[in-house]
């Protein structure tokens, strides 16, 4: 049997016997760490405690090469990472986080150097702790990093879908006020919101109002074309209002044909238009809204 | 395409295109992957249809072959990865084949080209005589 | 599949039929011609074309309705398409299939509604 078994048998060994005076040590280290993310309850750092060095010593029991017991025996790597989110959710620092699984080395360790004697087998111990609670402290750093991903991931997204309200202004009638510079990946979202709320609400007209908007690039002008097309595919009509002379000079510029687009300079002047058109279709909206249609 | 593994469980999903029904079996089962994979209403509307110009063209054009579907998960994301795949006569000239308004059979001549517009990633390999084989990535969200 | 025949429903001068999302190639044609026998035998004035259960339109399926408009404007008919998905008019877009000549509405109801004359004699 080679050193490094010997070394790995006996840190099973040690860590079955002494797993509550490790996590006690562990503790007492981490309260101060950990502070930062307000009131930290021992009982829940136990729990993960025990739960990482259960993880440990299985996976260091189990026939599994040794670089592969952090990541691929999964109660310990889900231990490490549920650790690292439950702190990072609570806004405790990547480097903190890691540190804590790092302190778990120096209480290993204490306990290592009491319970093997031969120093050759102790040195041997004390560097396979290193390497592997060092892979830890790695995983929960990615981990952080991860999930910091997946948030702003997720915020973009709502930003976009918040930045692009689609609003009803009259009975089929729907506007979205355009704010701010409209980037590809926000044209497209508008374009799908409003052809979604014209299907949901049976819109006759759809108004894109982009006032708010200051400039406007070939790409954006080609969706707001093709959310134009996709309302008349619909059974629909589209009104572009509120076009400023620079974006219709670089309309013009860029070639870009605009002749099928019913243009209104105003966000007034497209809501009377599209009252106009709505009012023109009388049936059966006449039966639910008669006096609003009566207005026109 | 080696960064990109394939889920754990490794779903992978073959079906041949050998009739004219299997074009409907084929839609059937990008829609259940897609819905799986967590694609939102219009990007399973998008990879559908491309699938259904490709299965189409590998029918008619290819004499029949094969879509393998696999479900991809490069952290945060979850995508689908389509290769249908023909031994037909091949295309003798592929960019040419991409530009919308050709086509050799039925459609509109929008198939090729607008397959790739429909997804992230479009890939054609093709010789004369050696089989057409398209891979199409789509993420879902 | 069993590949159904698609129902053709005679209202006066109109002719409504819906199309079924698994609607396979071969039926699609043979739709398409049965559509422009009844429409000539009858002397249909409009066509409704109910698409609201069509998950996807490919290019097969666009040229197939393209087709059947140019086909009973020949014959003296419109055709509308009725209830038309987002999804479905976002992906025939960016497929540069914008279905040119062919008339749209919400849904089969907008449809009648556009196809009766105005002011005419529908009573509320």
């Amino acid at each position: 049997m080679s050193g490094r078994e010997r070394a790995r048998e006996e840190i099973v060994r040690i860590l079955g016997e002494h797993r509550d005076q490790i996590a006690a040590a562990w503790i007492e280290a981490q309260e101060s760490r950990l502070a930062s993310a307000g009131a930290v309850n021992a009982d829940e750092l136990r729990e993960e405690v025990d739960t990482i060095i259960a993880g440990l010593y299985e996976g260091l029991a189990a026939t599994m090469p040794l670089d592969r017991v952090v990541t691929g025996f999964a109660p310990l790597r889900n231990a490490v990472t549920d650790f690292s989110h439950r702190w990072a959710r609570l806004g405790v620092s990547a480097t903190a986080i890691a540190g804590a699984i790092f302190a778990l080395k120096d209480a290993c360790v204490r306990v290592l150097a009491d319970g093997i004697p031969d120093p050759e087998l102790r040195l041997e111990a004390t560097e396979l702790v290193h390497r592997l609670l060092d892979g830890a402290g790695l995983l929960t750093f990615q981990t952080y990093v991860d999930s910091r991903e997946e948030i702003i991931q997720r915020q973009n997204r709502q930003l976009l879908e918040i930045s692009t309200p689609v609003v009803r202004l009259w009975h089929r009638v729907l506007a979205v006020p355009l704010i701010g510079t409209l980037d590809s990946a926000r044209a497209q979202i508008v374009m799908e919101s409003l052809l979604q709320a014209i299907q949901d609400n049976e819109a006759a007209v759809a108004i894109i109002d982009i006032t708010g908007v200051p400039t406007v690039d070939t790409a954006v002008a080609q969706h707001l074309m093709q959310t134009v097309a996709a309302t008349r595919l619909m059974g629909a009509d589209c009104i572009l209002s509120g076009i400023r002379p620079q974006i219709a000079q670089m309309i013009a510029r860029l070639g870009i044909d605009l002749s099928e687009i019913i243009t209104r300079s105003s966000l007034a002047d497209a809501l009377t238009a599209a009252i106009r058109m709505v009012g023109d279709t009388p049936a059966q909206d006449a039966r639910d809204e008669s006096t609003l249609l009566n207005v026109s | 395409m080696s960064d990109r593994k394939l889920v754990k469980n490794g779903q992978v999903c073959s079906l041949p295109i050998r009739a004219e029904d299997d074009l409907l079996t084929a839609r059937h089962a990008v829609r259940a992957a897609a819905l799986q994979a967590g694609f939102g209403l219009v990007g399973q509307t998008k990879l559908i249809t491309a699938a259904s110009e490709l299965v189409r063209n590998c029918y008619v054009h290819g004499g029949g072959g094969d879509l393998v579907i696999e479900h991809l998960s490069p952290p945060p994301r979850a995508g689908l990865r389509l290769t249908i795949s023909d031994d037909g006569p091949g295309i003798t000239d592929p960019a040419k084949a991409l530009v919308d308004g050709f086509s050799t059979g039925p459609g509109l001549g929008h198939g090729l080209g607008g397959a790739k517009r429909l997804v992230h990633e479009f890939h054609l390999e093709t010789e004369p005589g050696k089989g057409t084989t398209v891979v199409i990535t789509r993420w879902a969200g | 599949m069993n590949s159904s025949e698609i129902p053709i429903l005679r209202l006066g001068k109109v002719l409504l039929a819906g199309l079924s999302n698994e609607l396979d190639d071969k039926t699609a044609l043979r739709f398409a011609d049965e559509l422009s026998h009844q429409v000539s035998a009858i002397g249909a004035e409009a066509v409704v074309l109910d698409i609201t259960k069509l998950e996807i339109i490919d290019s097969f399926a666009a040229r197939i309705l393209v087709e059947i408009a140019t086909m009973a404007r020949l014959l003296g008919a419109r055709v509308v398409l009725a209830g038309m998905r987002y999804p479905v008019a976002i992906t025939l877009v960016e497929l540069g299939l914008d279905l040119p000549g062919v008339e749209t509405a919400l849904s089969v109801e907008h449809a009648m509604d556009k196809l009766a004359p105005p002011g005419g004699s529908r009573v509320g």
